[in-house]
């Protein structure tokens, strides 16, 4: 019998796809693996309920409460700022708006952003507070944060709105719609699965970020009062506890690390549900 | 009775032109059919008439369109207004990732009708006119991508006539379809002319025949003959009409 060439490269590739889901997938559950093996037997109720206390840092009592509330803070306030002008952005670097020239012109300035390391944000927030006399705070970790996560948010977003077929559009301006209509009701509705990926995808870079809000949202033991106030986040708790010389407190960095991980988890999960109904309208 | 009269109308992409000096008039409440081969230009003529065209970049157009001897093609036409007044039908349907009320809906509502037992009866009037209503008036607030393609149709057709238009174009509206929906379509559209003008386009001459109560033919973006059904499918003076009307190949 004769072996088909076209039979062996359609085994080949697929071999090959399979093989490759599964490495992304191992290395998933091996990094969830591994922090969960180390910090498991740190992880406590009493973790996510408490502030440091006196001696944390040597291993006595206390939690990681300050870095839980002040991650979800500057994840959260960034993510909600970042969205507030990556929205306007996106809808105008479509061709409706923007001359494709310029358009193009912007989109290279993002992608270069999106390259930046975050570092780079956390020192040029640091320079621009030092020159208003600000302290790291709440919200200098916030506006980093934010200068991080906009290029993501705004380019993911860009590239969805820019798969909306043009005859969806059409269809809308046969009716009479106006511009404005067209994209703030069709545009947005057939895109909305797509925006709040780009949302969770910044979102994700921003809670997990520590070089940018090292210096700018600074380190505390304390749960923030104002915007004013430094501020906790969970990646700086991994890197100092890491840095200590005792097991008992290196255990819990990984204990945070986990904590950091099933937060993010969360939060992409829920987004995900609440957007199922809308996905349900998308025109494919 | 003429509804639209173009006038020299000319369009070019780039370099390239696409419809050179087409004069036509279209008569009120007829089916006027556009015939001629793919890529001759049929769909460019049909979106200068609700100006849809101009939305393309590098589109030179020239030459005048009149509605009820009214420019279209001036600083001062409200272009929403027009095209609220000329519905089009495109090739593949594309319904609005919304809900089957809410697409018809859709048009009343940015025109300013915000009373629920007003857009009640527009969505359910425009359902019926296109022939929708008794398959989907239990699940009105289903998505309308759950609906099949020529359900999808005639769901586009019902939008179209909820902004209560004065002219229908269609873009080969059933070329997409199923026969069985094709049929449907055509036989809304026979119903439809006693209120509306329709402008059809098509490359099928036995769907030509059975629609058309006027005939135009485009052939390498030049109207090349208009005229009563019967003149131009009988007795066409033209030798290339003759030609494409008989399948002839007209090298």
């Amino acid at each position: 019998m004769k072996i088909k060439w076209s039979h062996i490269e359609e085994k080949f590739f697929k071999a090959l796809m399979v093989a490759v889901t599964f490495i992304v997938l191992g290395s998933l559950f091996a990094v969830i693996g591994v922090i969960v093996f180390k910090g498991g037997r740190a992880l406590s109720l009493s973790m996510i309920t408490q502030t440091p206390r006196g001696g944390y840092y040597l291993g006595k009592e206390g939690g990681v409460l300050n870095a839980i509330v002040g991650s979800l803070y500057l994840g959260l306030g960034a993510t909600a700022l970042s969205l507030l002008f990556s929205l306007p952005i996106a809808f105008y670097l479509q061709k409706e708006y923007l001359h494709p020239r310029i358009a193009n012109l912007v989109r290279l300035s993002l992608d270069v952003l999106w390259g930046v390391p975050s570092i780079i944000y956390g020192v040029f927030g640091f320079t621009i507070m030092l020159y208003l006399g600000l302290r790291a705070s709440l919200l200098g970790g916030i506006t980093a944060l934010t200068l991080l996560e906009m290029p993501i948010m705004v380019r993911a977003m860009d590239e969805i709105l820019k798969m909306v077929p043009n005859e969806l559009k059409e269809a809308s301006y046969t009716v009479g719609a106006t511009r404005f209509e067209t994209m703030f009701t069709v545009v947005s509705r057939q895109a909305l699965p797509g925006i709040v990926s780009a949302v969770i995808l910044a979102f994700g870079r921003g809670i997990g970020d520590a070089a940018s809000i090292m210096f700018t949202a600074g380190y505390t033991d304390h749960i923030p009062h104002s915007l004013f106030d430094p501020v906790a986040s969970l990646p700086l708790a991994v890197f100092f506890q890491l840095g200590t010389p005792f097991r008992e407190v290196q255990e819990r960095a990984y204990a945070s690390a986990v904590i950091l991980l099933v937060m993010v988890l969360l939060l992409t999960v829920s987004s995900r549900l609440l957007t199922r109904r809308a996905a349900k309208y998308v025109i494919r | 009775m003429c509804h639209i009269k173009v006038e020299n109308l000319r369009v070019s992409y780039g370099d390239h032109t696409v419809l050179k000096d087409v004069n036509l008039t279209i008569p009120h409440n007829r089916i006027t059919v556009i015939i001629g081969p793919s890529g001759c230009g049929k769909t460019t003529l049909l979106k200068c008439f609700n100006r849809l065209l101009e939305l393309q970049d590098d589109v030179k157009i020239s030459g005048n369109i009149y509605m009820d001897g009214v420019t279209i093609y001036s600083n001062r036409v409200d272009v929403t207004e027009l095209r609220k007044k000329m519905g089009l039908l495109s090739q593949k349907p594309y319904p609005l990732p919304m809900s089957i009320y809410d697409n018809v809906a859709y048009g009343p509502r940015i025109h300013g009708i915000k009373k629920k037992n007003i857009l009640n009866e527009i969505v359910e009037k425009n359902l019926k006119a296109s022939g929708l209503w008794e398959e989907v008036k239990a699940r009105l607030k289903n998505p309308a991508s759950s609906l099949s393609i020529g359900q999808q149709q005639r769901l586009c057709l019902a939008r179209c006539l909820a902004v209560s238009p004065e002219v229908i174009l269609c873009d080969e509206p059933t070329s997409a379809l199923d026969p069985f929906s094709a049929q449907k379509i055509e036989e809304t559209l026979s119903d439809l002319k006693k209120e509306y003008t329709i402008v059809l386009v098509t490359h099928n001459l036995r769907r030509a025949k059975r629609l058309a109560d006027y005939v135009g033919f485009i052939f390498l973006g030049e109207l090349i003959e208009h005229g009563n059904k019967r003149i131009i499918f009988e007795n066409p003076r033209n030798e290339r009409t003759r030609a494409y009307i008989s399948g002839e190949s007209y090298l």
